[in-house]
């Protein structure tokens, strides 16, 4: 197991390597010149020279690479070029309100998700079932700035029901009073997809040998579904919901910058507005890494759910 | 003895025997008959006339009372003899004049789907946002198509160091998620442009047709008519796209269905965040952008109208690209 875990992180590093090199090569040949950003309306060539030192864009190309990966290594991207907030801090402090609202998310989402995926797939090609999908179809086709700007208006400025936006201190406020509609909106907007995604999952196992043997041997319906399918549709849906957490932390900016939630998302989206790269260019690695442990994990997981799997 | 139909004949026997594909299909052509007409200027070209009262409302709800007084047209104002500037604005009305536009024609205090903030009206307004959003779409699907099948290509074809290469480039592209990989590109090009999306999209949406034809052409390399082409001398480049390619181009086509969907809705969330298309131009994101801030003023209807329009092409289009996949790979679900 642990030669497993070694192994597959040591073919990681090929991977990270090759994220390190494209965002090394966006930041440094496909964006223009950041000392100009810098150096404001008024630059002479002297304060561009001056930022350039500082910044490290006059050294060799090898060199400037050889900052950034210290910067990944040791955590340190430097301060924020819009506000002079260290990166390191802005990662720290944004995290917690994203996952504030994320993790009932992703909770919320999976759980509905399967219990409704394993009611219609039982009762496939029924009425019910087609109409849970054209729904799903439609549902999936408005635009989840629809749902954000007509709920947020309809729930929360017109109703009262829940503040129209904001963020407080303590984690319970926040939890059950600002990210309560976020949270709401966002499982409307997810739902459908995911309700689709895990249908098809279900139908995979539902023809299968050994649904009839346990129908045979005169287990209840209920038993067979929550049992014996769900066991066997989990592998997939594991690999789902693990492969999409860390693009979750990015896929919420919406609802993040709707609600005034200081996550992430809506940090990425701020630095992306003011050009600022020392955020971006941190997010992205740390993203990235992100999506390859927890593939990792999700395979890790795969073992304790189904022994007969492998991992060689 | 007749020909025995090709697997286009029966893909489209597939599709044309199933009713929900052929709605949607005659949806989603009368939504690509409108960006070709208003593209070659022939409706809408006049959306950004200032037809109405400003946000006058849709002809169903009636006139707005507290908007009469400025459907009125404007008297002109009184001579100044100080004016520095006269000379200039009647050149400029005369010039106006002499293109058939009214200085101060009677605005309309409703219209058939009401007007924005300016009087736009909101209908032609729709259709050349569409124009944008669609295209935009469209071109960025293509281009992702095609980077992806020349890759899968290549790689499925050649295998050994080659396949190395792009799975590793592959890997690396999926480790970071489509948006924020989205996001980090608009960051770096710094100007706002419709080709600027179309490359943003364009360049990070090939994984997804890569790893599906990769493997048609590690599957195909190995068949028959492959060898046979190889026995009588065909260079690489001409079996893969001209032996391989017509056998797999029914899975490129999908992929493109399938992405055209995302890629609208991806320029729509970009365009709103102002990271899409530049002041000036109309795309469905820009309209609700728009609409935000009216909605809280209670003019919803060009919210309602480019969500409405953006709803039922996506779902036509949607619907229309899952008949299609099943018309032509009945073998999956």
């Amino acid at each position: 197991m642990l030669a497993y875990i070694l192994r597959r992180l040591w073919q990681m590093l090929p991977t990270m390597a090759g994220v390190v090199v494209l965002v090394f090569v966006l930041f440094n040949w496909v964006g223009g010149d950041p000392s100009y950003l810098l150096a404001g309306k008024m630059a002479d060539a002297h304060a561009i020279a001056a930022i350039r030192a500082q910044l490290g864009l006059d050294a060799p190309w090898y060199v400037q690479l050889g900052i950034f990966v210290k910067q990944i290594v040791t955590f340190d991207f430097g301060n924020a070029w819009a506000t002079g907030e260290p990166v390191s801090h802005i990662i720290a402090t944004r995290l917690g309100p994203s996952l504030t609202v994320l993790v009932p998310l992703t909770v919320l989402e999976t759980t509905i998700g399967i219990a409704l995926a394993l009611a219609v797939a039982f009762v496939r090609g029924s009425l019910t079932d087609r109409l849970v999908m054209v729904a799903c179809t439609v549902g999936m086709s408005i635009s989840i700035l629809v749902y954000i700007i007509v709920f947020q208006y309809g729930l929360a400025y017109r109703l009262g029901l829940f503040p129209v936006q904001g963020w407080g201190e303590h984690f319970t406020e926040n939890l059950l009073r600002y990210a309560t509609l976020p949270i709401l909106i966002g499982l409307a907007v997810s739902l459908a997809p995911t309700l689709r995604l895990f249908r098809s999952f279900v139908l995979d196992e539902v023809g299968q040998d050994y649904v009839r043997t346990a129908r045979a041997k005169g287990l209840p319906e209920r038993r067979i579904v929550w049992v014996h399918v769900l066991r066997n549709a989990a592998i997939p849906i594991i690999t789902y919901v693990m492969a999409n957490l860390p693009a979750l932390l990015i896929g919420a900016f919406l609802l993040e910058r709707f609600f005034g939630i200081p996550g992430i998302g809506r940090e990425v989206i701020l630095a992306v507005e003011r050009s600022d790269f020392p955020v971006i260019k941190a997010v992205t690695v740390y993203v990235a890494a992100a999506t390859m442990v927890f593939n990792l994990l999700a395979d890790l997981m795969y073992q304790a759910v189904d022994p007969r799997v492998q991992l060689a | 003895m007749t020909a025995s139909p090709g697997l286009w004949t029966l893909a489209w026997r597939r599709l044309r025997a199933d009713r929900v594909a052929m709605g949607a299909l005659a949806v989603v052509c009368l939504f690509l008959l409108s960006v070709v007409l208003s593209a070659t200027g022939l409706v809408a070209a006049d959306w950004e006339d200032e037809v109405a009262v400003n946000y006058a409302p849709p002809t169903f709800v009636g006139p707005d009372p507290t908007l009469a007084a400025l459907a009125q047209p404007q008297a002109p104002a009184p001579p100044n003899a100080f004016d520095p500037l006269a000379g200039d604005l009647a050149a400029l009305q005369a010039q106006l004049a002499r293109a058939g536009h009214a200085a101060h024609a009677a605005k309309r205090t409703t219209l058939p789907f009401g007007a924005d903030k300016w009087g736009h009206d909101v209908v032609r307004k729709t259709v050349k946002g569409g124009q944008t959003s669609i295209v935009v779409g469209l071109v960025a699907a293509f281009v992702a198509v095609a980077l992806g099948t020349l890759f899968g290509a290549l790689s499925g074809f050649y295998g050994g160091h080659v396949d190395d290469f792009f799975n590793w480039f592959y890997s690396v592209f999926t480790a970071i998620p489509a948006i924020l990989m989205i996001l980090t590109v608009a960051a770096v090009l710094q100007t706002r442009g419709v080709l600027t999306i179309v490359l943003i999209l364009g360049l990070t949406g090939w994984t997804g047709p890569y790893r599906l034809i990769r493997a048609e052409y590690i599957k195909h390399k190995a068949r028959e008519y492959v060898l046979a082409a190889d026995a009588i001398g065909a260079s690489g480049w001409r079996k893969m796209f001209v032996h391989i390619f017509p056998n797999v181009s029914h899975v490129a086509l999908v992929q493109m269905s399938i992405l055209v969907v995302g890629f609208i809705k991806a320029e729509v969330i970009l365009s709103f965040l102002g990271f899409g298309v530049p002041v000036g131009v109309v795309s469905w994101g820009s309209m609700l952008n728009e609409a935000q801030n009216e909605l809280v003023l209670g003019k919803w209807w060009q919210l309602t109208a480019a969500a409405t329009a953006m709803a039922l092409l996506v779902t036509a289009f949607s619907l229309f690209a899952d008949a299609l996949r099943d018309a032509l790979d009945p073998k999956l679900k």
